[in-house]
C-alpha cells in the first residue's frame, strides 16, 4: 500500500497541470450535481412549508398558485379582490380557527406594502413579532408601518423614519402617494418572504389617496372624515388557519365548487408542490446536464491518464524490473484516477458552496427565502463517493494499458 | 571500500541449464539469441561475461532476472527455478533475490534518489529508510538524498542505481554494461564501488560488458560466445 501511495503521489506531482485541470473539471461536475439537488430540495422545503401557520388562502376567483405566490410569498400580482363581507363570513365560519385579511397594491422602493391587521403577526411570526431594538406593532388607526429586516437593510429605513408609499407594485415610475407613514418597528430576520414586506394597517390601504374600493360593486373613495362602510371594503386575500384537514376539505369543496365567488387555495403546501411538479422537467434537464458534465469530466480522467501511458511505459517497466507485479501497476493507475476523483469530489464541495452562496443571495433577494450552503442532503456524500467510484472505473482502461506493458521491450536492451 | 575476492565459491546461487530463447522477426525469421547449456555462479562469486554488442548478453540477463520467459531450460536461483514460475512468482523472486543495474540506470525520474532506493524495497522485504539512507551515504550521496535523477551527474545516477540494486540484499546482482555510460576514469571507480557494495551485501555478481578494461578486473571472465551451445550462430 505504501508503494502504491508513493507511486500515486509522485505521478500526481509529475503531472500536476493535467491533474489540476482534471480535478477542476470533476469539481465543477460534482459541485453542479450537489448544488442542483440541494437547491431543489431546499426550495421545495422553503416554498412548500413557507406559509407559516396558515393552511389556506382565500382570494379572487382564479389560480390557486397565483393566490399563494401573491399572499404567502409576496410574488406575482394579485388575481383581484374579494368583498370584505366574504372575509367576515369566512372568519366567522366554525371550521376556521383564524383569518387574516391582506390588502396589497402599493410598494416602497420595490418592496411590497401589505395592509393587514395586528393579529397577522401573531400567526405569521411564530406567536409574536420580534423587533430589532425598540419597536411595536402599528396602531390600526394610524399611518404607521412595521418593516421586514430586508426592507430595513436595503432601503435604510429605521425606527422612526418616515416614507411615502408608491402606487403599484415595483413598477418603475409609479407615482408616490401623499400619505406619510412612520416606521414604528423593524422586525427581526425570519429568513422568509415576510422579511421583504412593509406592513401597514389595512385601514390605511383603504384610505390611501387614489385607491378605489369596489367591495359593494360600485366605485367608492374613502372620505378621510368618515368611517368606511364595510360593504365597500375589499381585500386582496385572506390567510386562513383551519381547525383541521377535514375542515379544509369541506371548505375547499364549498368555496371552489359550490359558491364559485372566490378561490380557496388549500393546502398551501400542496399548491406549491404542484408548482414544483410542473417545473420538474427543469430539474430533470438540469440534472441531465450535470450528469453529462460528470460523464465528460470522468472521460477527461481516462483521456488524461491514457495519454500519459506511452510516456510512462518505461516507468512501469522499471517498476516491474524492481519486482512490482502487473496488478501493482494496474492498481497504481486505478488508485491514481481514484485519487484525482477524490480530490475532485472534495473541491466539488467548494464549488457547491460557491454555487449555493450565489443562488442563496439571488433567491433571498428575490423571495426572502434563505438557502443554506450545506443543508443536510445525501447527495453531499453520495456525489463525491460516486465520483470516486467513477474515477476508479475511468482508470481501468489506462490501467489495462499499463498492465500490458512489456518489461523487456521498454527497458531497451543495449546489447 | 575494497573489492571482494573474485571467487569464493561456497554453493551455487545461480545454476542455468539448457537455457534457450528464440525471437521471431516481423518477417518471420526466427533467431535463437540465447542457447546456454550450462552456467553457474557460486555464492559471493563475481563473474564477468564478455561479448560483442548485440550478442544476446542482455537477453541472457533478462532471462535470469525473470523479465523474459525462456523457451526452454531452467534457471535455478537458490534452488528455485525461475523458468518454472508463474509471472507473479518470477516478480516475487526477482524482488526478493535479484538486484539489477542497467546500463542506462533506469532511475525513476519523478522520484528522489532516496525514493528510488526505497521503492525497490517496497516490492521486496519492505521499506527500510535507515538502510536506504545508509546505502546512499555509502556510495557518497549523503548530500543528494532528495535530488532527482536529472539533478545528478551521470556518475551520481549510476551510484543511485547501484544502491537501489543492492537495497534488498539480493542473492544475485546483475549488471548490464554498468559503466557503459561513464568516461574511462569514472568507469574504474564505478566498478570498484559496484564490486565492493555487492560483496558487502553478500551478493553474487554477474556483470556483462564488452569493455576490456572492465573485464580485466575480474578473476573469472566468461565469453558469451563460449557459453553458447557449440554450432549455434550468434545473431
Amino acid at each position: 500500500m505504501r508503494a502504491l501511495f508513493l507511486i500515486v503521489r509522485r505521478s500526481l506531482r509529475q503531472h500536476a497541470l493535467s491533474t489540476a485541470v482534471t480535478v477542476a473539471s470533476l469539481a465543477l461536475a460534482c459541485g453542479l450535481v450537489t448544488a442542483i439537488f440541494s437547491i431543489e430540495r431546499q426550495a421545495r422545503g422553503a416554498f412548500g412549508g413557507g406559509s407559516g401557520s396558515f393552511d389556506a388562502v382565500l382570494g379572487a376567483r382564479g389560480s390557486q398558485l397565483q393566490l399563494v405566490l401573491n399572499a404567502v410569498f409576496h410574488l406575482e400580482t394579485s388575481p383581484g379582490n374579494v368583498p370584505w363581507s366574504l372575509y367576515e363570513r369566512v372568519a366567522a365560519d366554525p371550521r376556521v380557527a383564524a383569518a387574516v385579511p391582506y390588502a396589497v397594491g402599493d410598494s416602497y422602493r420595490g418592496h411590497r406594502i401589505v395592509g393587514t391587521v395586528p393579529d397577522a403577526f401573531a400567526l405569521s411570526h411564530g406567536g409574536e413579532a420580534r423587533f430589532v431594538g425598540a419597536g411595536r406593532l402599528f396602531d390600526p388607526g394610524r399611518r404607521e408601518a412595521v418593516i421586514g429586516s430586508a426592507v430595513a437593510r436595503r432601503t435604510g429605513l429605521a425606527y422612526g423614519a418616515h416614507f411615502q408609499p408608491a402606487h403599484g407594485v415595483i413598477e418603475a415610475g409609479a407615482h408616490d402617494h401623499d400619505e406619510d407613514f412612520v416606521v414604528v418597528g423593524v422586525l427581526e430576520p425570519t429568513n422568509t418572504p415576510a422579511d421583504r414586506v412593509v406592513w401597514i394597517p389595512i385601514e390605511a390601504v383603504f384610505r390611501m389617496g387614489g385607491h378605489v374600493l369596489r367591495g359593494g360593486g360600485e366605485d367608492y373613495h374613502a372620505d378621510p372624515s368618515q368611517p368606511i362602510p364595510d360593504e365597500h371594503k375589499e381585500v386582496s386575500a385572506v390567510l386562513l388557519q383551519l381547525k383541521g384537514g377535514m375542515m379544509g376539505a369541506s371548505l375547499f369543496r364549498e368555496i371552489n365548487y359550490q359558491q364559485k365567488e372566490a378561490t380557496l387555495a388549500w393546502p398551501v403546501a400542496r399548491v406549491m408542490a404542484e408548482l414544483f411538479d410542473k417545473l420538474g422537467w427543469m430539474h430533470r434537464v438540469l440534472t441531465m446536464v450535470a450528469y453529462l458534465v460528470v460523464a465528460v469530466a470522468t472521460g477527461s480522467v481516462t483521456a488524461s491518464l491514457y495519454n500519459t501511458m506511452n510516456e510512462r511505459r518505461r516507468e512501469f517497466a522499471i517498476l516491474r524490473s524492481l519486482g512490482a507485479r502487473r496488478r501493482t501497476v494496474f492498481a497504481a493507475i486505478v488508485c491514481e484516477s481514484s485519487a484525482i476523483a477524490f480530490a475532485g469530489g472534495l473541491a466539488g464541495l467548494v464549488v457547491h458552496a460557491a454555487i449555493l452562496a450565489g443562488a442563496s443571495a439571488l433567491v433571498r433577494e428575490r423571495t426572502g427565502v434563505v438557502l443554506e450552503v450545506f443543508a443536510a442532503h445525501p447527495v453531499l456524500w453520495l456525489a463525491p463517493a460516486g465520483l470516486v467510484a467513477l474515477g476508479a472505473l475511468a482508470g481501468v482502461v489506462p490501467a489495462l494499458k499499463a498492465y500490458r506493458t512489456d518489461v523487456a521491450t521498454h527497458l531497451a536492451p543495449t546489447s | 571500500m575494497s573489492a571482494a575476492s573474485d571467487s569464493a565459491p561456497r554453493g551455487p546461487v545461480l545454476v542455468v541449464e539448457d537455457l534457450a530463447k528464440t525471437f521471431t522477426a516481423p518477417d518471420g525469421e526466427r533467431t535463437k539469441v540465447v542457447d546456454v547449456p550450462s552456467f553457474s555462479l557460486a555464492e559471493g562469486e563475481q563473474v564477468a561475461v564478455e561479448g560483442a554488442s548485440g550478442s544476446g548478453k542482455t537477453t541472457f540477463l533478462h532471462l535470469i532476472a525473470g523479465i523474459l520467459e525462456p523457451d526452454s531450460g531452467s534457471i535455478l536461483i537458490d534452488g528455485e527455478d525461475m523458468a518454472a514460475l508463474s509471472e507473479a512468482g518470477r516478480d516475487r523472486l526477482r524482488a526478493r533475490s535479484i538486484g539489477y543495474v542497467f546500463q542506462s540506470f533506469h532511475l525513476l525520474q519523478g522520484y528522489s534518489a532516496l525514493e528510488n532506493v526505497l521503492l525497490g524495497m517496497h516490492f521486496g522485504p519492505g521499506p527500510d529508510l535507515g538502510r536506504a539512507r545508509s546505502l546512499l551515504e555509502q556510495v557518497g550521496l549523503a548530500d543528494r538524498l532528495d535530488h532527482r535523477p536529472r539533478q545528478l551527474s551521470v556518475g551520481q545516477q549510476q551510484r543511485v542505481a547501484v544502491a537501489r540494486a543492492v537495497a534488498n540484499r539480493p542473492r544475485l546482482l546483475l549488471a548490464d554494461e554498468p559503466t557503459g555510460n561513464l568516461d574511462p576514469s569514472r568507469a574504474g571507480e564505478a566498478l570498484e564501488l559496484l564490486r565492493a557494495v555487492s560483496a558487502e551485501a553478500g551478493s553474487a555478481l554477474l556483470l556483462v560488458s564488452h569493455d576490456r578494461g572492465i573485464l580485466e578486473c575480474f578473476g573469472r571472465v566468461e565469453s558469451f560466445e563460449g557459453l553458447r551451445r557449440a554450432g549455434e550462430v550468434s545473431p
